[in-house]
């Protein structure tokens, strides 16, 4: 087990297999989201409560989903840094924080235009839009951490201190629209035995979240490789890999 | 109204449904762009480097030889 971990976690053995795998993923990602944005402005029906502005949602919807997955992950690699002191972990932390953010920017820029039609506001400071602005400053908090301490590894455990105790956020966020009376509607997808939403609107969403992950996977896995590079430059696997 | 403006239309809604699209991708273009470029200009920057140093190894006291130049 520990073999496996360290065989997988070896740098140039990582930098050579997500080589392979990057082409695949951006193609895959291209086509999820090509699928399912045609199905959510084309093939799913009007919203017989919101018309055609719900339409919105095949974006907003993966990209909050995105938002908060992110953040596990950051996290969960933060943690396996702080303990274990692996370095692909380290890597894989400083690396998803920037896509973390922008995800979260685009939840909150296309929930500020959906509520700007339904709300007739482009903000409120209800809990919902509140711990995901939070969430926002969590990550730019996290890569400012990052880029102020020089000595990276320093900076991995900084930023791992920080990203651990912005965890309790999520399940903030994530019961908000229940815990609080919020102007944000209630979940509509997390009861997947009987989610309220027909299957021609649902198709779309799923492939959309598909999509996002599947990007976000080729996304920092390009970026991590780049950090690879980075720190391993002057060893001679790093300049054998270049010069072929 | 043709199906095709209706389509555009967006119900009245246009600025905000395609303003939304429009956004996200935007930000998925650049998130694959930019880490792309600088990947390869790493890659670059890495073997000419590495050509520098196999060249000051190989003739350490002679005026190293430059392929490019005639």
């Amino acid at each position: 087990m520990i073999a496996f971990f360290s065989r997988w976690a070896s740098l140039p053995a990582f930098y050579r297999r997500s080589g392979r795998w990057i082409p695949w993923l951006w193609a895959a990602a291209a086509g999820l989201l090509v699928v399912g944005t045609v199905g959510g402005l084309v093939l799913a029906p009007v919203d017989y409560q919101q018309g055609e502005a719900y339409r919105i949602l095949f974006v907003h919807v993966p990209s909050a989903w995105m938002a908060m997955f992110v953040y596990m992950f950051m996290a969960g690699a933060s943690a396996s840094a702080f303990i274990w002191h692996v370095k692909l972990a380290e890597i894989l932390a400083r690396v998803s924080a920037p896509l973390g953010a922008a995800f979260t920017a685009l939840a909150l820029a296309t929930g500020s235009l959906w509520g700007a039609r339904m709300w007739n506001t482009w903000w409120v400071w209800d809990a919902r839009l509140t711990s995901v602005l939070l969430l926002f400053f969590l990550y730019l908090g996290f890569m400012a951490l990052q880029a102020a301490i020089e000595d990276r590894r320093r900076a991995a455990r900084a930023g791992a201190v920080l990203a651990l105790v912005g965890v309790v956020n999520i399940p903030i966020i994530h019961y908000s629209v229940e815990w609080w009376n919020t102007l944000h509607q209630g979940a509509t997808v997390s009861k997947f035995d009987n989610p309220s939403m027909t299957w021609d609107m649902l198709w779309p969403l799923l492939t959309m979240a598909l999509g996002f992950m599947v990007y976000f996977a080729a996304a920092v896995l390009v970026r991590a490789r780049s950090e690879i590079l980075e720190r391993e430059r002057h060893r001679r696997w790093v300049i054998d890999e270049v010069a072929r | 109204m043709n199906a095709l403006t209706e389509f555009f239309a967006m119900g009245g809604y246009a600025p905000y449904v395609w303003g939304s699209y429009a956004l996200a991708l935007i930000i998925f273009i650049y998130n694959a762009w930019v880490p792309l470029r600088r990947h390869a200009r790493l890659r670059s920057a890495i073997r000419a480097d590495g050509r520098r140093d196999s060249a000051a190894v190989a003739a350490p006291t002679h005026r190293i030889h430059d392929e490019n130049s005639p």
